[in-house]
């Protein structure tokens, strides 16, 4: 898909919890069509703090109302601006950037998104169903207050949670859930979006039980799109660019994973 | 043009703009062998800028050679090869493999990059090193010779004559500044290489203080560069006696901001009812 930048007016604001927002916004013709895992980057006015774009992973497209959703969690700066943009506010994005995750037309998917890293799962997750996956999620947060909402994933699959207080599902980590400590080997593939700590313990889990694994990483860029050469990551291949060769690298690929 | 480093080699910006209304590209630093480049972390936002410490990634210049130049010499557009190395020879032979090219006008000699560990900016912080490598490659290379300087010396007007004495057909500056940054929560750098090369709007007047003072030390022209985002900047460049310019960190944050400052550009000229660019160059007005 032709990579372009384009203004996106917001069309709503909508308050996740304390620390998620999620962004709607439309461009001014059709959009185009979003492969699961595809990035944005979004420009963020705000004096000398901010000078970069920032790289989002897209949530969800909506075909019928024309709309994107991004998630956004309030981390710096930078974000700190983008959770407060209104409707009606403009958004400056360079789309759709990145490679995608696989979408089998069979067999039992597990999609395992910690954080905002939950993010690209939800259009991943539809786009398996559509196809005629399994799609089950495996959902983690440091806590229930700033869990995501689960309504829009429950469309699309089963669900599993973690909270590292146990004030939601199950005590712990995403690895401490039976989904991935007895059930793993039911899964044909695994999928995972989220802190390094945590993609690195599901890949570890998967490579142990012989199960392919995508990561979507989060290397630090500076434009998105194969330009600069800032977040390359080891393959088996020599460097490679996050943004253009990924975000998702199978782990098999991936050096030292 | 477009800077070094910061335009890939044409092919990663074909989505947003037609490469072919540039005046020119200046491809990714090559040098005789494949390089890896540094670890990631390679990149930090910094206000107004980033540091990077890319490394001189590249697959080498018999690559550049037999598989990218093939795909983009149909642009019609001046493209400059940015030559590095780590002793004299490499870059000698590296541009020489580059003479025979039939739609290269000329290549940018970097001995300015702040990146890696042996050759690079150690030869254009030193004059009779600068001095030895660019009439070295004088020597072999035919083309236009453009020679990239560093601002991390204590008087450029001295590589600048250095070099223009040494045969060099043009002088581009700056290449980035050296810089660091740490993380104070963690107590670490935030690039691999603690050190890094620091670009974008911060270093402008840095570099607008540069070209000036090179403008005003040597005959050949300038390609200025440093901080430029804008056509009010590019401008602002040849008032302070570059020739021609180059846009690096801009294309990052706006792919498109080359196309838009060249008709900025014109826009300047017709309010102010300019008609021939040149008289723009050196054209600050001092009492």
């Amino acid at each position: 898909m032709k990579k372009r930048v384009e203004l996106f007016t917001v069309t709503r604001n909508r308050r996740i919890n304390n620390e998620y927002i999620v962004l709607y916004a439309k461009p001014d013709g059709k959009l185009p069509d979003i492969a699961p895992g595809e990035f944005v980057e979004i420009k963020v006015e705000n004096g000398p703090n901010t000078f970069l774009r920032r790289p989002i992973s897209i949530h969800e497209v909506n075909k019928d109302t024309n709309e994107m959703l991004l998630l956004i969690q309030e981390v710096g700066e930078g974000t700190r601006l983008l959770v407060d943009l209104q409707p009606g506010d403009k958004l400056d994005l360079i789309y759709p950037l990145g490679n995608s995750f696989t979408v089998p037309k069979h067999g039992k998917m597990l999609l395992v998104g910690g954080g905002v890293g939950v993010a690209p799962l939800l259009i991943l997750g539809r786009r398996l169903r559509e196809e005629g996956a399994d799609v089950n999620f495996l959902l983690g947060a440091r806590n229930r207050e700033i869990l995501m909402d689960l309504t829009d994933y429950k469309q699309y699959g089963s669900i599993g949670v973690t909270t590292e207080d146990g004030s939601a599902g199950v005590k712990g980590y995403v690895t401490d859930h039976p989904l991935l400590k007895e059930r793993l080997k039911d899964m044909d593939r695994v999928f995972t979006c989220g802190p390094d700590a945590m993609m690195r313990a599901v890949a570890s889990a998967a490579k142990g039980a012989g199960i392919a694994c995508e990561v979507s990483l989060e290397n630090m860029m500076a434009c998105g799109f194969g330009a600069c050469l800032c977040c390359v990551v080891e393959t088996k291949s020599g460097n490679k660019n996050t943004c253009t060769e990924g975000p998702i690298f199978n782990i098999e690929d991936l050096k030292g994973w | 043009m477009t800077a070094s480093g910061t335009f890939g080699f044409g092919e990663e910006y074909e989505d947003f703009i037609d490469i072919s209304a540039l005046g020119g590209i200046v491809v990714k630093g090559t040098t005789l062998h494949h390089r890896e480049g540094n670890p990631y972390p390679r990149m930090a936002e910094t206000a107004s800028g980033m540091l990077n410490a890319v490394g001189l990634q590249n697959k080498g210049v018999d690559h550049f050679v037999n598989h990218i130049y093939p795909r983009i010499k149909h642009y019609d557009t001046g493209i400059f090869v940015n030559v590095s190395g780590s002793t004299i020879e490499e870059y000698v032979q590296t541009a020489e493999k580059l003479n025979d090219l039939e739609k290269i006008p000329g290549i940018e000699l970097n001995i300015s990059c702040p990146n890696v560990k042996e050759g690079g900016m150690s030869f254009g912080v030193h004059c009779p090193s600068a001095i030895a490598v660019t009439s070295a490659v004088r020597d072999v290379y035919k083309g236009h010779l453009m020679v990239k300087l560093s601002p991390n010396v204590t008087d450029v007007t001295e590589m600048a004559r250095g070099v223009e004495g040494a045969g060099a057909d043009s002088i581009s500056l700056i290449n980035t500044l050296l810089g660091m940054a740490i993380n104070a929560e963690k107590r670490r750098p935030l690039l691999s290489t603690i050190t890094g090369g620091l670009s974008g709007p911060c270093i402008k007047p840095v570099a607008l203080r540069m070209v000036w003072q090179v403008y005003n030390a040597v005959k050949i022209p300038i390609i200025g560069m440093g901080g430029i985002m804008n056509a009010t900047d590019a401008i602002e460049f040849m008032l302070a006696g570059s020739t021609a310019i180059q846009v690096g960190t801009a294309n990052f944050i706006d792919p498109t901001i080359s196309v838009k400052i060249i008709e900025g550009i014109k826009e300047y000229m017709q309010r102010h009812r300019i008609t021939d660019v040149n008289s723009l160059i050196g054209g600050m007005l001092v009492d």
